[in-house]
């Protein structure tokens, strides 16, 4: 017999009593949505901006390795999407667009679609998520109703940069991945 | 008292009757003065909870058997201890032939301040206690029995024994850092774990000693008797007092 | 070592052992404070319970599912009925890579069917790449926490620690400092790594696809970059709908951390164009498990290690006092599972004080079914010394006129012997408590003088 097969069969021989699958009710909260989105990406130690405050952080830091993936910011780009992710190693800016964002976590929903590289906001030393302000969803119910079950090869709640809080529990922002994350609610 | 009030039969814990009689004494004299009839049935014994706790709920078949047979005939038991009313409602064995007497059982057995708030209905007691009283919440009476509310579940705050010394004339009640954190007794664990045992203790004496406890009480002597313990060994000054006592000397 | 032992050289260290308490506190307070936050917590832990039993309730049949809709993705699917055949699969894997250097990210399950030095004996460096976990590869230890691997040590052990493996600065200690220094450590082995292994969070039957939480955002390092993706999972990890997530996701972090969500929630469901992902659907135990039907609602666990940090127990006796690779009140309902005889100290690791229960999000009765798991042990490790006196101790209370001559005798030897010669377990009491003064009569006696 397979592993499969006696898996399987070993979880069939037991009499189980049945239970149901519960309905999940459509929890909500009150308050103002983008309030409450900047406030979570704040905790998040991310960081939510208009677009003229994106704009002058841009301009006053002097990037040279900056991949946009963003219609409203593809002036910005100095490089085109690579082929390998190998060659995101010394990215400095990625801007993408967010699909959505989810007011009582921050988390922001990215596909394939958005992404063009899978590797892309997690390679990059800093992110930014262009956002539309009416595209806010209140919990995460919600964001799950949005997404239903659309096919994408890949998929991502994104909450804010890359962080730890492994060396005696001091919170430090940039362990692997991205070393910040800016959204630009547009 | 009344002639028409239920009967209740007292159930003192064995380390109670033991060690600590005036907790049994109080306990009889403040429902006494609550106007209920109170018997202590004198062939009672033990719930079986550290040989239970230990592993060996089989062998307390017997000791459950006669706790039944004891306390059948009153409307009420009442126990100033929620470990050992926790233990009789949710880990006797089941014993057959007694289906009955021990579902009974199971619904008219209370600690003795939830009998006063829930059964008896008393939502406040007047009297005087001017004292700084700590309460040390035990896990069996809070979590077990929710006689009050857990720092751990988002439920609106409670508390049953607060409730009815809050409203005694001169008591300051003592807030603590860590309102429910067990205090290390757990029954067998204080000596097949005495390191940790002592350490739990030790802390939570330490948070009332920072908030300037000057009596600590509780709801289960047992609790009390390794605080007291350790307390004492280490010439800490804390007084310790069970609920019970409180109330009757607040009452007298 | 049994736990008491464990725990007892743990709390030598006094300041060590205090700050490890108060931290993991302050992890628990922050829990608190987050998930009153929430006005329907407790209706999602009681939701995420009802969705854990109704998957286990169908197993086999939600398994078969993922399966099915996994494979349609292009994900390829194995089983593996226990550690062995889970790590010869990913080996096997790796062989077929020509890999010799592999990355993983975080995985309970690796940890538990010890895939690290299976690997490292066949000739494969593993890099595990969780900050925490790396610290602790460096020390060759086991994760002291399943979420916080490194809680035991202090930034000073840590700074010694990488100025001899990452040529950091003596004496060095500042936590971003040694974090950038692990950053551009692990940064070159995500870049040179051309197979990745992740844990999984949750499995959804209905997609075939599967979640992975991180903070750091390594597990995305890892498998993006990689030709190849391994992911582990234990086939308990199952959700029935996507919508699930909702409910889970919610709990999950703010258990954990007391953090609204991770910040990396990656979804995988189809591999990138030209590249791989393995996934082993793991038993080990698990079916063994699910038959026992006290225990079995131990499965619900999502590994938040919200029940570590309540825990008085843990937090002052340290991970490794459990010996056992998930540690904490979780780990002793389901260690005992695995192997009784090693484990047969962790149920009795507990006051039975129930706080691990109520911070539960998928509320396992944790503290009740340690009360069980001691009947067990009981049961199977014969009528040791204890068993005895206990046995002893039901014959007196049962019959009332035996306690009474025994309570009588109790209170007059506690009058007339010194605290050393008092028998065993108070004996042990009285090392470092003092017993109540004996009184002269009991409660009873009074009663009989004073009452009827």
């Amino acid at each position: 017999m397979s592993s499969r097969e006696k898996i399987l069969s070993a979880i069939r021989s037991l009499t189980l009593e049945p239970k149901a699958l519960p309905d999940i009710p459509n929890f909500s909260n009150s308050g103002d949505l983008v309030e409450r989105f900047t406030l979570s990406i704040s905790g998040n130690k991310g960081e939510v901006l208009s677009k003229s405050e994106f704009e002058e952080w841009f301009s006053s830091s002097g990037f040279s390795k900056v991949i946009s993936l963003s219609a409203q910011f593809s002036e910005l780009a100095t490089l085109p999407l690579p082929e390998d992710p190998h060659a995101l190693e010394t990215l400095e800016v990625a801007i993408l667009d967010g699909q959505f964002g989810v007011a009582e976590n921050g988390a922001i929903w990215l596909e394939d679609t958005q992404l063009g590289l899978r590797a892309l906001p997690f390679a990059t030393e800093h992110l930014v998520i262009v956002l539309d302000r009416n595209r806010l969803e209140d919990t995460m119910h919600q964001g799950y109703d949005k997404i239903a079950v659309a096919h994408s090869g890949f998929g991502l709640f994104l909450a804010g940069p890359s962080k730890t809080a492994d060396i005696e529990q001091s919170l430090v922002i940039g362990a692997q991945g991205a070393k910040s994350l800016r959204v630009v609610l547009i | 008292m009344k002639a028409n009030s239920p009967s209740v039969a007292l159930f003192i814990p064995c380390y109670v009757d033991q060690f600590y009689p005036q907790v049994g004494i109080a306990t009889l004299e403040l429902l006494e003065k609550l106007g209920c009839k109170v018997t202590y049935p004198s062939g009672q014994t033990c719930c079986g909870q550290p040989l239970a706790n230990a592993g060996y709920a089989r062998d307390t078949v017997g000791t459950a058997r006669h706790f039944i047979e004891t306390f059948n005939d009153f409307d009420y038991v009442v126990c100033p201890s929620g470990s050992c009313t926790l233990h009789v409602k949710e880990h006797f064995p089941a014993i057959a032939g007694l289906e009955k007497e021990q579902e009974a059982l199971e619904h008219k057995i209370y600690e003795l301040i939830e009998f006063i708030t829930d059964v008896l209905k008393i939502e406040k007691l007047e009297g005087k206690f001017p004292h700084r009283v700590g309460f040390h919440s035990s896990c069996h009476g809070q979590r077990g029995l929710h006689l009050s509310s857990g720092s751990e579940l988002n439920q609106p705050p409670y508390n049953k024994a607060r409730k009815l010394l809050e409203n005694l004339a001169g008591l300051e009640w003592v807030e603590l850092s860590r309102t429910d954190e067990c205090c290390g007794f757990g029954g067998t664990f204080a000596v097949t774990e005495e390191a940790l045992s002592i350490q739990m203790g030790k802390d939570r004496l330490a948070d009332h000693r920072e908030h300037k406890t000057e009596i600590l009480t509780g709801g289960d002597m047992s609790c009390i008797m390794h605080l007291q313990g350790i307390a004492t060994r280490s010439k800490q000054e804390m007084k310790f007092l069970h609920l019970a006592e409180i109330l009757n000397q607040a009452l007298s | 070592m049994t736990h008491p032992e464990n725990a007892a050289e743990f709390l030598k260290d006094a300041q060590k052992s205090k700050w490890h308490d108060e931290t993991l506190w302050f992890v628990r307070d922050k829990r608190d404070k987050v998930s009153k936050g929430i006005p329907e917590w407790e209706q999602l832990r009681e939701l995420a319970s009802g969705i854990k039993d109704n998957v286990l309730a169908n197993l086999a049949d939600y398994l078969e599912e993922f399966e099915r809709n996994a494979t349609k993705n292009g994900i390829i699917v194995h089983w593996a009925a226990d550690s062995e055949e889970h790590n010869r699969l990913v080996l096997e894997i790796l062989q077929q890579q020509n890999c010799t250097a592999v990355v993983k990210s975080k995985s309970i399950l690796t940890e538990e069917c010890h895939l690290n030095p299976y690997l490292e004996k066949h000739g494969v460096e593993v890099v595990d790449t969780d900050l925490g976990e790396r610290i602790v590869q460096f020390l060759n230890q086991p994760p002291s926490h399943i979420v916080l691997p490194a809680i035991h040590l202090k930034k000073g052990e840590i700074s010694e620690l990488f100025h001899e493996k990452l040529h950091t600065e003596k004496g060095n200690e500042d936590p971003a400092y040694l974090t950038q220094a692990a950053r551009v450590h692990l940064r070159e082995k995500f870049f040179a790594a051309k197979v990745a292994i992740t844990g999984v969070n949750f499995g959804i039957a209905e997609t075939g696809e599967f979640v992975v939480c991180t903070n750091e955002g390594n597990a995305d390092m890892g498998v993006h970059l990689a030709d190849v993706h391994i992911a582990c999972m234990g086939i308990e990890k199952i959700l029935p709908r996507r919508k699930d997530l909702g409910v889970f996701l919610r709990l999950l972090a703010r258990s954990a951390t007391g953090q609204p969500i991770t910040n990396y929630n990656s979804h995988f469901r189809s591999p990138s164009p030209g590249k791989e992902i393995h996934l082993i659907l793991v038993d080990n135990g698990r079916t063994a498990q699910l038959a026992r039907e006290k225990f079995r609602n131990s499965l619900k666990c999502i590994r938040c290690g919200a029940c570590m940090n309540t825990c008085p127990i843990y937090r002052r006796s340290g991970g490794f006092s459990y010996n056992s690779t998930v540690p904490g009140p979780i780990g002793s309902i389901l260690s005992p599972g695995l192997d009784l005889k090693k484990h047969s100290s962790l149920p009795f690791a507990s006051t039975l004080c129930g706080s691990c229960t109520d911070v539960c999000p998928v509320k396992i009765n944790i503290h009740e079914q340690l009360y069980e798991w001691r009947q067990e042990v009981t049961k199977t490790q014969g009528e040791f010394a204890k068993g005895l006196s206990m046995k002893l101790a039901n014959g007196i209370f049962k019959s009332p006129l035996a306690y009474k001559i025994s309570g009588s005798l109790m209170r007059n030897a506690l009058k007339s012997l010194p605290n050393s010669l008092i028998y065993h377990p108070l004996n042990v009491w009285g090392k470092n408590r003092n017993l109540p003064d004996a009184p002269k009569e009991s409660f009873q006696q009074w009663y009989r003088k004073n009452r009827s």
